[in-house]
């Protein structure tokens, strides 16, 4: 993990319902300090005198509570517990509700050099996402050598080896309508140890493809808007490989799983071999898996029809039997 | 498997270029290669990976050669960063 500053914080691209709109009113000079935690502050104990315990390597967020109790400190020209705050090595102080808070305390900051940001958002919605926001940053990542390529919804991460055809795979899923997300590199991250989120490595880069033969293409342009995404959570794993006549492939569709970063999920092996339309038989691995999540295993479906059947056959010629004794014995 | 810090010795860094050098050069051979910068890990046969390293000039690069030939192609990828990816 790279060093992450209050200035990356700012410069987090982040959308509509994930947006933190900060901006900072005062100490420009710390916008270099680093966040090391995901953790979040909310500084009321400090300022009213209590410093035991005092997370000072977090982020200090002050909500309307906390923003109360400062006026009402500066009421009373008691800034001490404000001044010993500020002596702490915090990386910043955000305020909620668009609050500016007092031009005493805005030289305070200017002072120990730590950054004053404020948010339109108020605490409980600001604190939400700037949790969601850090879990993302602090996740532990690693760079796959794959395509990552959203079918039917579905996050599919196709592997395997150089020259095994996981690009051409990938343009023709394109083709039919679905979405690339990174090609060649993929950067996955652990998100709160549940599930794993994939993305290009680079944003400059990303949607771009090399096709041996043609050179490097850009998807955006040549399939437009609809054929990209940024990011897409990883829900199972492709996996492609040269047909080997000796090893046991699939045939009933039993579990197989894939664990990545400390995360498992459903993985498919597609042996390759001329002739064989790859791009379908993952469409048909993601619908499959829609399926699962609906609580439909189709290959546990189909054992319990035959075992159904087989049944209801041993049941039929138990009792046809029987009867072919009974005309039996009237006929003697 | 050999391992080998290098340096990235032109003023423009690892661009398309330099990039389908290696990966041209890195074919040649059957071992795998990976090429690492901080916490980036990524396969030196693939051409977007080496674009997406974004090194630069005097960048340092720790080239991972595994296989039965990592030898040569160790030495084929240090010629290829001594001679400026035959650019300049």
């Amino acid at each position: 993990m790279t060093d992450f500053t209050i200035l990356d914080l700012l410069d987090l691209d982040l959308k509509d319902h994930n947006y933190l709109e900060l901006k900072c009113i005062a100490g420009r000079s710390g916008l270099s300090r680093k966040i090391v935690n995901s953790k979040i502050s909310r500084p009321g104990l400090p300022l009213s005198g209590y410093f035991n315990e005092f997370s000072s390597q977090s982020i200090q967020l002050f909500g309307r509570g906390e923003q109360v109790y400062l006026k009402d400190l500066e009421k009373a020209n008691n800034l001490d517990n404000v001044r010993k705050i500020f002596s702490f090595d915090i990386p910043c102080c955000i305020f909620c509700d668009n609050t500016v808070p007092s031009e005493q305390i805005q030289e305070i900051a200017e002072n120990e050099a730590i950054p004053l940001l404020i948010t339109p958002l108020d605490s409980l919605d600001f604190s939400r996402r700037i949790f969601s926001a850090l879990d993302e940053v602090f996740a532990k990542t690693e760079t796959i050598h794959g395509v990552l390529v959203e079918v039917f919804g579905i996050g599919c991460l196709i592997t395997g080896e150089s020259g095994v055809g996981k690009s051409e795979t990938a343009l023709e899923l394109i083709e039919r309508g679905h979405r690339l997300i990174s090609d060649d590199t993929v950067k996955l991250k652990n998100i709160s140890d549940t599930f794993l989120i994939g993305s290009g490595e680079n944003p400059m880069l990303a949607h771009h493809m090399e096709i041996r033969g043609i050179g490097i293409i850009d998807l955006t342009t040549i399939y437009g808007v609809g054929s990209i995404r940024d990011k897409k959570q990883v829900q199972l794993s492709v996996h492609l490989e040269e047909w080997d006549n000796d090893k046991n492939y699939d045939r009933v569709g039993d579990n197989l799983t894939a664990t990545f970063l400390g995360i498992t999920i459903p993985r498919v092996e597609i042996p390759v071999r001329p002739g064989r339309n790859v791009p379908i038989l993952i469409e048909t691995a993601a619908r499959n898996e829609r399926l699962k999540k609906l609580g439909i295993y189709s290959a546990k479906e189909f054992d319990k029809s035959v075992l159904q059947w087989l049944e209801s056959e041993a049941t039929k010629k138990m009792y046809y039997n029987s009867d072919m004794d009974e005309d039996t014995e009237y006929a003697n | 498997m050999l391992t080998e810090t290098l340096t990235v010795k032109t003023r423009a860094g690892i661009h398309a270029r330099p990039a389908s050098q290696i990966v041209k050069t890195a074919q040649k051979f059957k071992s795998d290669i990976f090429l690492i910068k901080g916490n980036m890990r990524i396969n030196g046969k693939s051409i977007m990976g080496v674009i997406t390293l974004g090194a630069t000039f005097n960048t340092e690069i720790e080239v991972q050669c595994t296989g039965p030939d990592e030898q040569e192609m160790l030495q084929a990828i240090k010629k290829l960063f001594e001679n400026h990816f035959e650019e300049e």
